[in-house]
């Protein structure tokens, strides 16, 4: 009865093997089609303040004429384009961010010296919201793609590196003097020991730093850009199209979503030795 | 008797280790001849694990606060109290990384059947039970073909059945492999029914040195008496 262990810490050996009680998780689960009552009644709410003049067309439009809005945007072509460079900005600021994020929390992690140097001006720099920065980055880099993907950048590198740096820091020294009593070499060490340790820690990280890469992105279109998302959401603006800015808002959730589930699958394949997440399909 | 190559013993002397103005191990002498068996009793804070360490090489001889001569085989392998599984590598794995040898996946395989672990090579560690996954360390030791095996307690996390079946084990595979043991514990009863030697450590120095006799060995309640006042337990009930 004593083995459904919720937030199973890491290094437990149980004295019964887990793999005999599987589903005992799986009870809780309610059924999907449950969950879904109420965002639909929701719309159906929003849909008949729309019809009955409750809500005027120019403050919000119904979700009806957001779907046709969706179609049109679609078709002409506006919306695709938009995505495209939207998605575009957020995986070059992406990758540039997670990279360096990722190069500078190892470093730091597993050196004196990376720490000594890196974590000074890092920690300093977290504590600054990399918003504020838009203002800075039009006036050195004016209005093209480099300020947007630059503030993705600087939104990412923070989670990342943070997470990184906590993750090799707190692999278990326990371990490290098993793999040098072991005979393991430094590359061993790092792949067998370090990286495995660090991951879980690693794709928290990742996933923070998707959600900061969306929001970033927004940020830098709405306040200037003649491409994007962001550009058509403000286009719309001009023409009281709160249709297609609805669309516009739509797509950066399911664009969020989409990017979360992506690590959300990543982790469950990665941390597949973890009991809790083997044995319960999380 | 198996016959045990020509190799150097384990061999300590004068061994001084300080932490910090407090001497934990205060001019120790102690020699493992190749093969024998030698079990290592103190209370805690003695200095066991301390020496275990030195010789594993986990503690920095170049640092200051250590002094004396340190000699251990070339190849050496240790089983600690947690079994110290990566528990993101399946059983064979823990058992075959940072083994140098072409044939390595097949010696982690051998060694997981010699100590009853075959069907489970392929599991993750955390879905070991803790007897599983101390034989799973004991094979990951086993399989660096030792000269020298240090054992720091390693059953002592172990309900008192599986600590019996473990002790068979390891005599077991003493016995068939000959590599010299030194084992750190505080279980007196342990000591008395695995080792050649017991040795006991007291104040950072070896204070008794006693040789249990043949096995298996039936009564040993008069040394066990000994040996518990040597560790400052007064012994009159159980015996």
């Amino acid at each position: 009865m004593s083995t459904t262990f919720p937030g199973a810490p890491a290094r437990t050996y149980d004295s019964e093997p887990t793999r005999t009680d599987p589903p005992s998780g799986r009870r809780r689960r309610t059924p999907t089609w449950q969950r879904w009552i109420s965002p639909i009644a929701i719309v159906v709410v929003w849909q008949l303040a729309s019809t009955t003049g409750l809500l005027a067309e120019d403050e919000l439009a119904s979700p009806w004429r957001v779907v046709t809005a969706a179609v049109d945007v679609t078709r002409s072509g506006e919306l695709p384009e938009g995505l495209a460079i939207s998605l575009g900005r957020v995986v070059a600021g992406f990758l540039i961010g997670g990279l360096v994020g990722l190069v500078l929390g190892v470093w730091s992690g597993l050196s004196r010296w990376g720490g000594l140097i890196v974590d000074p001006p890092v920690q300093m720099l977290r504590t600054m919201p990399h918003l504020a920065l838009v203002p800075l980055f039009i006036l050195w880099f004016g209005v093209d793609e480099t300020p947007k993907i630059l503030l993705v950048a600087l939104g990412v590198l923070f989670p990342i590196y943070l997470n990184v740096h906590a993750g090799v820091r707190g692999v278990d020294p326990k371990l490290l003097e098993m793999a040098r009593v072991s005979g393991f070499d430094r590359r061993e060490i790092l792949r067998h020991v370090v990286v495995p340790g660090a991951l879980p820690s690693a794709l928290t990280g990742l996933r923070l730093a998707l959600g900061i890469a969306w929001l970033s992105i927004v940020v830098a279109e709405t306040v200037s850009s003649d491409t994007g998302l962001g550009y058509m959401i403000n286009n719309a603006r001009e023409f009281l199209r709160t249709d297609v800015i609805v669309v516009g808002l739509v797509v950066y959730a399911v664009l969020g979503l989409g990017t979360d589930a992506l690590v959300r699958a990543l982790e469950r394949r990665a941390l597949r030795w973890r009991p809790t997440i083997a044995g319960t399909d999380s | 008797m198996s016959t045990p190559a020509e190799t150097a013993p384990a061999h300590v002397a004068g061994l001084v280790r300080d932490f910090g103005g407090r001497r934990v191990l205060d001019g120790l002498d102690l020699t493992v001849a190749p093969g024998e068996f030698v079990a290592l009793l103190g209370r805690s804070g003695s200095g066991k694990s301390t020496l275990l360490r030195v010789l594993a090489g986990l503690d920095d001889t170049a640092a200051e606060g250590v002094s004396g001569t340190v000699e251990v085989p070339g190849s050496l392998a240790v089983a600690f109290q947690e079994p110290r599984l990566l528990p993101w590598r399946s059983v064979r794995d823990n058992v075959r990384l940072g083994l140098h040898r072409d044939d390595a996946i097949e010696a982690a395989g051998r060694a997981l059947d010699e100590v009853g672990l075959t069907g489970r090579a392929d599991a993750w560690p955390l879905t070991l039970s803790g007897g599983e996954a101390q034989r799973a360390s004991l094979a990951r030791a086993l399989v660096r073909e030792p000269e020298l095996l240090l054992l720091d307690e390693p059953f002592g996390a172990l309900d008192a059945l599986t600590r019996i079946a473990m002790h068979d084990l390891v005599l077991d595979l003493w016995t068939r492999h000959r590599p010299g043991i030194l084992l750190v514990t505080h279980d007196v009863d342990e000591a008395l029914a695995l080792a050649d030697r017991v040795v006991v450590l007291d104040g950072g120095r070896i204070v008794a040195d006693h040789a249990p006799g043949p096995r298996p060995r039936h009564d040993t309640s008069a040394l066990r008496a000994t040996v518990l006042a040597e560790l400052g337990v007064i012994d009159d009930a159980t015996t």
